[in-house]
């Protein structure tokens, strides 16, 4: 081949390629756009443990990165279905039982409610129990349990006993302990959240159970600081009786500091009505208090 | 005897390391191996664990092809060339010639795994910044690896003792994946009555009971391997292999060679 020659079929090379990623474009357009992502091709765990030949463990973590890319996925579009989230899971824990990590997140994917997660608290349950048995001397599993079962489901008393269950595994965070207690007498309030959570973020070693724990933590904060700040304003009505106007009119007759900003950093609104909420609600979950109407 | 062995394992040796096709399974398994912390990244508190499964992974399915396609064409090889026949006009035994065959091409193995586990380790150090005591577990399941190896070397000589190189690769490829399923074969035969327990139990036993050294998801999760199993499955993998290589020059030992 003379130059002349390679020189021209270089540039033919170099011409299709990019006209072929321009067509591969159009192509992805006017493909139609199926619900593909939620279908198992292969539902069942055993017959995908069988033919992993012995491979099991790449296999569990390929389906684990699945996990993830769905959840993803589905969490960025506010998606309030996730029919593949449970089964996918089960897949993945049946490859390789010891993945701790797909019990702990998964779960949490689980139980949180929708956008946030599938908001399957049952599901959540039976993927973390399928995890206590296969694992029963991680006593971070007894603490994810009872951690669906104290915030999902609200079922203080079972909450309670799996926590009790946790602090016998050997060499259990002692903190297990006051959990179990504070499940039967102080279950519902802020304070008992804030040592729940303060738990999690100090006992965990993983940067993003970590960074949960946290926003967790400045979810409850807006949950207390709202209805404070509410009451302010009340205060204010009372005396002048009418609704303040806006944060400085509270600055300047002393009810509050300054301005008031949230965990993010942004600070409240104060609505003509009153109201206190929080400027970008999707930067914070979890909040009960302070959501925009 | 020995040095008769010595000197066809060492040409098999010498041969094997200059065939391209094994420095390209190398260089794709190494390549895999340093994928690993980037596929780590699009998943969750998976990056050790998913750095071993896949390392190791990559050196058990690279070697075993090796194994398969390398073994399968040792004695084809010779026969085609008719580089065998000056070597059995020599006073080396047709038995000596498998054996030899087995024990370069078990080398080339050795030397390929020893590789691929130092790019492992290095990618490992990169990551993780540092290598721990947990992390030399890892090394029990290089060498059971290394065993599996062994086995699969043994069968690809015995298949090509007697049969065509695709055959071969064929037969031996089926026992490897037949082999994975020894337990579910046993279980089978607990369950099954007559012919067919009597099949399956004979089954289980006659394929190589290649699951038993897989042990790679166990030491991702540091699980520690008892010295029992260690011991257990190098008897068994040798005394499988001794069998395999003994077929294979009964066989090879009546072949007609014209």
């Amino acid at each position: 081949m003379n130059r002349q020659s390679t020189i021209l079929t270089s540039l033919i090379l170099i011409a299709s390629f990019a006209s072929s990623c321009l067509v591969l474009q159009r192509v992805s357009a006017v493909y139609p756009n199926s619900s593909l992502e939620d279908v198992l091709f292969i539902s069942s765990p055993q017959f995908l443990k069988r033919a992993s030949l012995g491979y099991s463990g790449l296999l569990a973590d390929i389906y684990w990165m699945r996990v993830v890319q769905y959840f993803g996925s589905k969490h960025l579009r506010d998606s309030m279905q996730y029919k593949a989230l449970a089964p996918l899971l089960d897949i993945t824990t049946t490859l390789d039982p010891h993945l701790i990590v797909a019990y702990e997140w998964g779960s949490t994917f689980l139980q949180q409610p929708p956008p946030s997660g599938a908001g399957d608290n049952k599901a959540a349950v039976a993927l973390v129990r399928k995890g206590i048995e296969n694992n029963p001397t991680n006593w971070h599993l007894y603490m994810t349990l009872g951690f669906i079962q104290y915030q999902g489901m609200h079922d203080y008393l079972a909450a309670s006993k799996t926590f009790e269950e946790g602090s016998r595994v050997p060499h259990a965070h002692p903190a297990l302990k006051v959990m179990a207690a504070k499940m039967l007498t102080d279950a519902g309030s802020l304070d008992t959240a804030r040592y729940m959570w303060q738990s999690v973020y100090d006992q965990s070693t993983d940067k993003d159970i970590r960074r949960n724990a946290q926003l967790h933590l400045a979810c409850l904060l807006v949950d207390q600081e709202v209805p404070q700040l509410e009451s302010i304003v009340q205060s204010f009505k009372a005396k002048f009786g009418r609704n303040p106007t806006s944060w400085r009119e509270l600055i300047s007759v002393g009810a509050v500091r300054g301005l008031p900003v949230d965990p993010t950093g942004q600070p409240y609104v104060l609505g003509g009505n009153g109201k206190v909420t929080v400027s970008d609600p999707k930067k914070l979950p979890f909040i009960h208090q302070g959501k925009p109407a | 005897m020995t040095r008769r062995v010595g000197a066809v394992a060492f040409n098999t040796f010498r041969e094997a390391v200059r065939d391209r096709v094994l420095y390209n399974l190398i260089l794709f398994a190494l390549l895999l191996v340093a994928c690993a912390p980037l596929i780590s990244e699009i998943s969750v508190g998976v990056q050790r664990v998913l750095l071993i499964n896949l390392s190791l992974t990559a050196i058990s399915i690279f070697g075993t092809v090796i194994s398969i396609f390398v073994g399968i064409s040792l004695v084809s090889k010779e026969i085609e060339r008719k580089t065998l026949y000056p070597v059995l006009a020599r006073p080396v035994g047709r038995g000596e010639f498998i054996v030899g065959k087995y024990f370069g091409l078990a080398g080339t193995l050795a030397v390929n795994t020893l590789a691929m586990t130092v790019g492992f380790y290095l990618v490992l150090f990169l990551i993780m910044r540092n290598v721990t005591a947990a992390d030399t577990n890892v090394l029990i399941a290089v060498y059971f690896l290394l065993l599996q190896f062994l086995v699969v070397i043994g069968l690809a000589l015995l298949f090509s003792s007697f049969s065509s190189p695709l055959l071969s690769a064929l037969f031996t490829l089926a026992l490897f994946v037949a082999g994975s399923f020894a337990q579910d074969l046993r279980g089978f035969a607990g369950s099954a009555h007559g012919v067919a327990r009597w099949f399956s139990w004979s089954a289980s036993y006659i394929v190589p009971n290649v699951d038993r050294l897989n042990v790679i998801t166990r030491v991702a999760h540091d699980e520690k391997i008892s010295a029992a199993l260690v011991g257990y499955n190098t008897v068994y993998a040798l005394l499988y292999s001794c069998v395999a290589v003994s077929g294979a020059m009964l066989i090879f030992s009546r072949r007609n060679l014209k």
